[in-house]
């Protein structure tokens, strides 16, 4: 062929044009974190050095992303393909509003994250590799947000499924044996589930573009509805499993109080939310007629996860545990913008996700002050930090009341945007487990807060005296605890009061998906 | 020949399912191992399968000249052996670990992370 070939025409093919300079942003995230978790592998030994690059890497990731998303927020959707190769032959990366909004905001609480962690984490789990799981989980986040493929967006959760293994199981206590078998077990069925459907969706298009399959599915949806429902049965299944909604969500308050407790915020944060973005690429953007005629079926899940998460928290006495059913009821409330499916609820679940993204990382790390400074996490051995530190017994109430969706916080506006998109289908019932949800976790922080924060000691303390024993703010002093907290808290009274921002975002990434023309115009150029 | 192995497909997700219903860690590894071969054949199948037609190009071609087997499935196929196979070499050397620390191999006994006899948060101020 080599003699030939000077007479092939390769356009038909590849492409032959060379990537802007931009575009290269879109690869970026993944790259940078996985040269940094290389480095970070290969200098493991060398424990003061562990957090620098962790954090230098980090800081680039951040800037990466934020880079990216102004270039999407001025051009558009931008696509990227590996290997020249044109879609749908070649894997896709594509950027639209969507994706480079979590994945900007996880680099950021990736960041706090890595922060917090220089200060939680002892050397042993230095050199057993937290930096270098922490920045390869990134890797996967980074890709399944980014990528325009399905098998890929496989490959991606699987890179940041290995690594969160690696980061649960570091330190090897006894609870964390115990938590990792149900995680590592139930997260590998649910990805295995996503495989099948994948295998599926492959054999009856024949592509695993997902521009390419929006199109093609667009195409038949009235042809073979059967079929495609038990795919996207299949799926639903499997994010389910992934973002932890009721009834396989029971790894969730099983593993996540066991890890340190940095380990566990970005857990928090960032793995469920991985999850409910799967969803809503899958169903909204590929199959939105098996979403229409699953409607109903989600919006039940979403209620029963709503209620489960609630009230799973209210009978729970361990701070951690109640923040790990929290993050569920946070879950609940997103899938009810799937089932509602309008632009509107869209947006209130993608404006959701970056609320609970930040909230719950933050909620987590003052958790881990809380340990610091009362010495537990039971609320009944906790007591007086009020005393103690006035000023965090604000942050937590700022970051409690923005959790249960109480304005001026970040939580209110896509609770609003949720209630009003529910409101308008009709569907009173999940405007109303919205609500109740809020409720019950304003009584599940509000207990947190009465105990922990407001009375003057643990239980047996006489009312109205005070055993303060705690070591005040100024010991624990290390600015790698407070400044990620901060930033976290400044970021929910930002999203809170100047909401205007972030609205547009999310609502340009909701039309992006519920609209794909634009998605499949900048994978397939113009046609 | 895609309906033999469409059967086959079924008997090994039948059997995964059965063994992951177990309460032991060992049988439920050894269904998560069938699971992950009966998922590789039901992609290896998805791609429709072709018998032995080398996928050679005639010197005067540009594309084969008779239809050759789909090399796509193949490669993905080749990507979930190894994502598989590295999981379950983690989830056994974990649940040795397990097994070594909590003296179970039972699920319903593991209960070190979520203790049966948790206290209750308190109930009044």
């Amino acid at each position: 062929m080599a003699g030939s070939s000077v007479s092939v025409d390769i356009s038909q093919a590849m492409a032959v044009a060379p990537v802007s300079a931009g575009d290269w942003l879109i690869v970026a995230p993944s790259i940078l974190t996985l040269l940094g978790g290389s480095l970070c592998l290969m200098t493991r030994k060398n424990t003061q050095a562990q957090p620098k690059i962790g954090l230098i890497f980090m800081v680039l990731l951040v800037a990466a992303n934020i880079g990216l998303l102004a270039r999407v927020l001025d051009k558009g959707v931008i696509t990227m393909v590996m290997g020249n190769w044109l879609p749908p032959f070649g894997i896709a990366f594509t950027a639209d509003a969507l994706g480079v909004t979590l994945s900007t905001i996880a680099s950021i609480v990736a960041l706090c994250a890595a922060l917090y962690g220089s200060a939680t984490i002892d050397n042993t789990g230095r050199r057993y590799g937290f930096y270098p799981f922490l920045l390869l989980l990134m890797t996967g986040v980074s890709g399944a947000f980014l990528t325009a493929d399905i098998f890929n967006l496989y490959v991606w959760f699987e890179v940041l499924l290995i690594s969160s293994y690696g980061l649960l199981v570091l330190g090897n206590d006894r609870p964390q044996l115990d938590g990792s078998v149900k995680y590592g077990i139930l997260n590998l069925i649910g990805t295995n589930l996503f495989l099948i459907a994948t295998g599926l969706l492959y054999g009856m298009f024949g592509t695993l573009n997902m521009a390419d399959l929006a199109t093609k599915v667009a195409a038949l949806e009235n042809g073979a509805s059967g079929t495609l429902a038990t795919i996207a049965a299949l799926y639903l299944l499997a994010f389910a499993m992934k973002a932890a909604a009721f009834p396989v969500n029971f790894w969730l308050p099983a593993s996540y109080h066991t890890p340190n407790i940095a380990v566990s915020a970005v857990f928090a944060g960032l793995l469920t939310k991985v999850g409910v973005y799967a969803l809503i690429r899958v169903f909204v953007l590929l199959l939105p007629g098996s979403r229409a005629y699953m409607a109903d079926l989600i919006a039940l899940v979403a209620m029963a996860t709503m209620m489960s998460g609630a009230m799973g928290a209210l009978a729970q006495g361990e701070v951690r545990r109640i923040l790990g059913y929290l993050v569920i009821a946070g879950i609940g409330s997103m899938l009810g913008g799937v089932a509602v499916g309008s632009t509107l609820a869209i947006s209130g679940a993608i404006f959701y996700a970056v609320h609970s993204i930040i909230v719950m990382t933050a909620l987590y790390m003052a958790a881990g002050v809380m340990m610091l400074m009362g010495g537990s996490y039971r609320l009944r051995e906790l007591g007086g930090l009020y005393q103690a530190s006035p000023a965090f017994a604000a942050v937590f109430l700022v970051l409690g009341f923005a959790v249960s969706g109480l304005p001026p916080f970040s939580g209110f506006w896509p609770k609003v945007m949720l209630v009003d998109a529910a409101l308008g289908d009709g569907r009173y019932w999940l405007a109303g487990v919205i609500l109740l949800s809020g409720f019950l976790t304003t009584l599940a922080i509000g207990r947190i807060w009465i105990f922990a924060f407001w009375r003057g000691g643990p239980e047996g303390t006489a009312d109205g005296t005070s055993t303060v024993r705690i070591s005040p703010i100024g010991q624990l002093g290390s600015a790698a605890l407070w400044l990620p907290i901060g930033i976290l808290t400044a970021l929910v009274v930002y999203f809170g009061l100047q909401p205007e921002w972030m609205l547009q975002v999310v609502s340009r990434g909701a039309s992006g998906v519920v609209e794909p023309l634009g998605y499949v115009r900048s994978v397939f150029g113009g046609l | 020949m895609e309906t033999g192995l469409s059967i086959l497909i079924g008997l090994f997700f039948t059997v995964s399912v059965y063994l992951m219903l177990s309460k032991e860690l060992v049988r439920m590894l050894l269904g998560i191992a069938i699971l992950g071969n009966a998922v590789n054949l039901l992609i290896f199948t998805a791609g429709r399968l072709t018998r032995e037609v080398p996928p050679l190009i005639p010197e005067e071609l540009y594309t084969p000249a008779v239809q050759t087997a789909n090399p796509l499935p193949q490669a993905l196929v080749l990507t979930a052996i190894v994502i598989s196979f590295s999981f379950l070499a983690f989830l056994l050397v974990l649940a040795f670990r397990a097994y070594q620390e909590l003296g179970t191999d039972d699920a319903n006994e593991m209960r070190v992370a979520e203790p049966a006899d948790e206290q209750a948060p308190p109930q009044g101020y």
